[in-house]
């Protein structure tokens, strides 16, 4: 899933003291960061309260929706919207942005989108995907080189490998290549190490442009 | 002797069947050129080619190419050090070019260290290659002529085809894990396209002994010349902080030791460097070494006197 983080309420403050806003919309998403507790119903909740309570006769209005990236969730928003001076969005960035999209009001993010990520119990997430577009878990083990190398190298480990630790930082970073070659090894193709992975097409990632997707056998039903 | 593929004085000494010397430069952290100039009349004379480090440590400093400039400038063969951090493949493969014509003939192919670790933090790195596709891309460059888009390296299809002649030169590090894999990424980079091989530093000549055997075993040594890396201690709390700080080196407890206990800690740091190198020069497969006497480069000529390496052979 997608892994948020809440910002500093300053930061989020200092959005609507520079404007001047009165009355904003806090708005929500059941989706992914309410998964990870940054930015459901709960949260905002308790963002409006903070907010009410640090500026006095500031008006937070609260909504949480479905699902912040896709339009329809949107419906029969309008008049809520048309109310306030501006949206405080807890959803990821995408939710934003499409927030953003669709009304002609000021839309603030309240939450720094960090990763798509792994939960990996109560309150701790780790990144496992970067969306290279390009994905070569099949033969790297089930574990990806791009994200989980600090250096994202396709050829690895290098010289910074030290217990299974990456040198970036030996406490809290595996090596992701270590990993690799120990998965490999349980699987019986450590054969694949020794193959020459030839330079990556990047062009598949953002790099460059931002990405679109339009799939033929969908898109041609809305037609 | 087999037809020479860049002609540099490194490869030209080592084709000889000399036990080669390099050592290392690392290039100012400021315009001031005297620092080179100082460096260089330490290094020439006793070495066969100086390592010029590209931002080492992530830290920033003359680029490696441009200090190689001033040391052909000076007579003094370099071998510039190319990461792949900073630049993407069509700046490397422009500096590549650069490097060539500004009388460069000897290049390493690193990962380079993350950035982090230097004085630019927040930075973007790069990596769009890895130092063994950087290493088959010199190589293609140099034996196929073409670029790394399948390209010929000439100016238009009437053009001369004019590729870079390089040494081309990887680094290995013994100490780092998994250690079964270190001979393994050795051999991918023979494969890869390196002509040479400097390592990493070494203290402990057990780690290493053993790992040479693996590269025996594979037949590595045949196909590749390997410069064994080496930093003279120049102080116990030096050793301490080797042995703790920097990721992928250990220095034995009986090398730690000797340093606690001697008197003269710089003369005991050169003692068992010298007594290093006359093993090394015993050790089956290493072809020189790679003397990275840190922040001491004045040293190297006493090191490699009392070693016996010195008058180096000229061809």
């Amino acid at each position: 899933m997608i892994v948020a983080t809440q910002k500093p309420i300053e930061e989020i403050q200092g959005f609507l003291k520079a404007r001047g806003h009165r009355k904003v919309l806090v708005l929500g998403c059941a989706t992914c960061v309410t998964v990870c507790n940054a930015g459901g119903q709960r949260e905002v909740e308790t963002l409006a309260s903070l907010l009410r309570l640090a500026d006095d006769g500031l008006e937070c209005m609260e909504k949480t929706i479905e699902r912040g990236c896709d339009k329809e969730f949107y419906d029969g928003l309008d008049e809520l919207v048309a109310s306030c001076d501006a949206i405080i969005s807890m959803a990821c960035g995408v939710g934003v942005q499409l927030a953003a999209r669709i009304y002609d009001k000021p839309v603030y993010p309240a939450l720094n989108t960090q990763m798509m990520g792994i939960n990996e119990g109560a309150g701790a997430w780790s990144e496992a995907c970067l969306g290279c577009g390009d994905c070569k878990l099949g033969i790297r083990g089930g574990v990806c080189p791009v994200t989980m190398c600090s250096k994202s190298l396709s050829n690895g480990p290098c010289g910074g490998s030290q217990d299974g630790m990456c040198e970036v930082d030996q406490k809290n970073i595996e090596c992701g290549w270590a990993l690799i070659i120990e998965r490999l090894k349980t699987l019986g193709q450590l054969d694949l190490i020794e193959e020459f992975a030839p330079p990556r097409d990047w062009s598949k990632m953002h790099d460059g442009r931002p990405r679109k997707i339009v799939r033929e056998d969908l898109a041609g039903d809305t037609e | 002797m087999s037809e020479l593929k860049s002609g540099s004085n490194l490869e030209k000494m080592l084709a000889a069947g000399h036990f080669a010397v390099t050592s290392e430069l690392g290039p100012p952290k400021s315009a001031d050129v005297s620092l080179i100039d100082k460096k260089v009349a330490h290094l020439a004379g006793s070495v066969d080619a100086v390592n010029l480090t590209d931002n080492q440590t992530a830290i920033v400093r003359i680029s490696s190419i441009a200090s190689g400039k001033l040391l052909v400038d000076r007579g003094l063969e370099p071998v510039v050090q190319m990461t792949c951090r900073d630049r993407n493949r069509l700046a490397i493969q422009a500096d590549i070019l650069g490097a060539y014509v500004l009388g460069m003939r000897n290049l390493l192919c690193i990962t380079g260290d993350h950035q982090c670790f230097g004085n630019h933090p927040t930075a973007k790195h790069v990596f769009d290659i890895d130092s063994i596709q950087l290493l088959r891309a010199v190589k293609d460059m140099r034996d196929e002529g073409k670029f790394m888009c399948g390209d010929e390296i000439r100016q238009g299809k009437k053009g001369e085809l004019v590729p870079p002649k390089l040494f081309i030169g990887a680094a290995a590090n013994p100490f780092a894990d998994p250690f079964d894999f270190r001979v393994t990424r050795l051999a991918q980079k023979v494969a890869a396209g390196a002509d040479f091989i400097q390592t990493q530093c070494i203290y402990d000549m057990e780690r290493f002994t053993e790992w040479m055997k693996q590269v025996r075993n594979r037949g590595l040594h045949e196909k590749v010349k390997i410069l064994a890396g080496l930093t003279p201690l120049k102080a116990f709390r030096m050793a301490q902080y080797m042995n703790s700080n920097v990721a992928g080196i250990t220095v034995p407890e009986k090398l730690l030791k000797r340093m606690e206990a001697a008197e003269d800690g710089p003369a005991e740091g050169i003692k068992i460097c010298q007594e290093q190198i006359e093993q090394l020069r015993e050790t089956e497969g290493v072809a020189g070494i790679h003397l990275m006497a840190i922040e001491w480069e004045h040293k190297v000529p006493e090191i490699l006197e009392g070693a016996g390496l010195l008058p180096r052979p000229t061809l």
